[in-house]
């Protein structure tokens, strides 16, 4: 569905991204995750045919994207990181029109736009306008939108960035409903749970550049242990205690606020350290994520920057 | 119920239909927002011109009219020599609002034209979609003005098929040049109100609309030359109430207005597609 090599992104003098390859198959959901100015979004514009190429090659759907921009859109579904519905419009009437940009009849439109406003839960809100709709609700429009061309890849760019708890769970529910119907997702994430939950696999980027790609579950094998222990002494002492503690597991990392300490056996650990005489003013025993491999790649977590 | 496995329910064919008419698709988004605004649209179009002409028209003109005598100005009473600015002013104006409004929003306020841009749509037709949806306020605005006119006696009958087209390719030529300023706006706070003060009044004011421009100092007279606002009311006047004006100028005006129209749109074409590829 999409192959890219090479791919770079250069603005004057800022290289936005610098020579990726992936390649994503029918049916795969695959995810990108990095932190902020990673160069997800970029790299989403460019496979989404609305952000031309510097160098390197990409296909997608079979078309080259410089010269066949239209007729790939035409096939794709996309979510931006930002809503951006027309606020004047009600909900069904967005749908509606965001279709016949697709040039697609009426006669087809208004059975789908039933079809999505199922799926997105939002029958009652049909013809309520934008504004007065939480912020799950506009997300999950912004995704059923995605959905009014049948597209062949749907493109997420942060799909629950800023949606509370409850939200995020519905709508990773929705989407996962997709999965399961045999759609291909790209999805760019800086949160590692959603990558967790929603991608069968996934490359890490950091700086423009790919620098991990496996499953998650892979992934968390080869670049973490098993499980952790965070510890905190308070700030001060943090960075005073991690060294004497640094032989307990197999690699210590200080953050301004913890101590993470890899280990395949984290309540023994934890009680290493305690026999030492240290006692954490918290402690927390828990399996290894996509985060830490992050962090063991890049020495920075997500959430930075 | 299947969300992705349906048949596929476009081929190249219906594809590249669909890329053709782009600019179709987003005039019917856009008349559909314009239609949500119907009651200030006509409460404007109505309200304008009555305002004017009673104000204007009939006060200031009955001042005029005492002061010059039967003559007046070009020989007629001052409601028939302000006819044809107003009605153009009321067209350039009315356009402004279908075009910068919407161009401000779609690429700053809800970012509407970055969600179009991901559908087989380019920029240069989402630019030649505002500006036919535009037109039809023209069309709108300029038909209820005339009409005005008609009642207040400020024009005749034959008007119709002279002094509405005209009016109309200056909204047009107007609409063009607006949307190719208004597509750089970066930062749009001022933009409207500066444009309102620097552009719109003086133009409104210097461009011979309530005098003939030779009435005024020759060092503001260039305002009125370089403005389509003057250029369209020379021509309005000659259509309506037979105005002298050489041949040469009949066709420079003409001239004047067509290029301003296809500069602009060219111009705002090319921005639009940069603005939402980069």
């Amino acid at each position: 569905m999409i192959r890219a090599s090479g791919l770079t992104k250069r603005y004057d003098d800022f290289t936005a991204v610098d020579g990726i390859d992936f390649e994503v198959a029918r049916g795969e959901s695959f995810g990108i995750l990095g932190p902020n100015g990673a160069g997800k979004s970029t790299t989403m514009r460019m496979i989404a045919a609305t952000l031309l190429r510097t160098s390197g090659d990409l296909t997608i759907l079979g078309k080259d994207p410089s010269k066949e921009g239209p007729a790939i859109r035409a096939h794709l579904g996309v979510v931006p990181q930002q809503d951006n519905n027309d606020a004047e419009l009600t909900v069904r009437e967005n749908l509606y029109v965001y279709g016949r940009y697709f040039g697609l009849p009426r006669s087809y439109l208004n059975p789908r736009i039933d079809e999505l406003l199922a799926f997105a839960q939002l029958e009652d809100k049909r013809d309520t306008k934008i504004d007065a709709l939480s912020g799950g609700m506009k997300r999950r429009l912004t995704i059923a939108r995605g959905l009014v061309n049948d597209p062949e890849i749907l493109m997420l760019d942060e799909p629950t960035t800023g949606l509370d708890p409850q939200a995020r769970h519905i709508l990773w529910d929705r989407l996962f409903r997709l999965k399961e119907d045999g759609a291909t997702l790209v999805v760019t994430t800086h949160h590692m749970d959603e990558a967790e939950q929603l991608c069968d696999r996934l490359v890490v980027m950091d700086r423009g550049r790919i620098v991990a790609e496996g499953t998650p579950a892979s992934l968390i094998r080869e670049y973490a242990s098993k499980e952790v222990v965070e510890v905190r002494f308070g700030s001060d002492r943090n960075a005073e205690i991690a060294p004497l503690i640094a032989d307990i597991g197999q690699r210590t990392e200080v953050l301004p606020d913890r101590i993470l300490i890899y280990t395949e056996t984290g309540e023994e650990s934890l009680q290493a350290i305690v026999a030492r005489g240290f006692a954490p003013v918290t402690s927390l025993v828990r399996r290894s994520s996509l985060e830490d491999v992050f962090l063991r790649l890049t020495g920075r977590t997500l959430e930075d920057e | 119920m299947s969300l992705v496995t349906r048949a596929p329910v476009s081929s190249p064919a219906v594809d590249r239909r669909a890329a053709r008419r782009g600019a179709l698709y987003v005039a019917e988004y856009r008349l559909r927002s314009m239609w949500k605004w119907r009651r200030s649209i006509i409460t404007d179009g109505l309200g304008n011109p009555i305002l004017y002409l009673t104000s204007i028209g009939l006060g200031v003109g009955s001042l005029v009219n005492a002061n010059l005598g039967p003559t007046g100005i070009d020989g007629v009473p001052y409601l028939v020599f302000l006819a044809p600015a107003l009605i153009t002013a009321a067209a350039m104006q009315g356009v402004m609002n279908e075009i910068m409004f919407p161009t401000l929003a779609g690429f700053l306020w809800d970012k509407g034209f970055f969600a179009m841009r991901a559908t087989p749509i380019s920029g240069g037709q989402i630019a030649d979609g505002l500006l036919i949806a535009a037109s039809a306020r023209i069309v709108f605005t300029t038909v209820v003005y005339w009409f005005v006119l008609l009642a207040f006696g400020a024009v005749g009958w034959a008007s119709a098929v002279t002094l509405i087209p005209v009016a109309i390719l200056a909204g047009l030529s107007w609409g063009a040049v607006m949307l190719a300023a208004t597509a750089n706006v970066k930062d749009d706070s001022g933009f409207i109100s500066l444009a309102m003060r620097i552009v719109i009044m003086p133009m409104f004011l210097f461009s011979g609309t309530f005098y003939p421009l030779s009435t005024l100092p020759l060092a503001v007279q260039w305002i009125g030359w370089i403005s389509p606002l003057w250029h369209a009311t020379e021509l309005g006047r000659w259509l309506s109430y037979g105005m002298a004006m050489p041949a040469w100028q009949v066709a420079v005006s003409v001239a004047y207005l067509l290029a301003l129209g296809v500069v602009g749109i060219v111009v705002a074409r090319r921005r639009f597609e940069r603005r939402l590829t980069t």
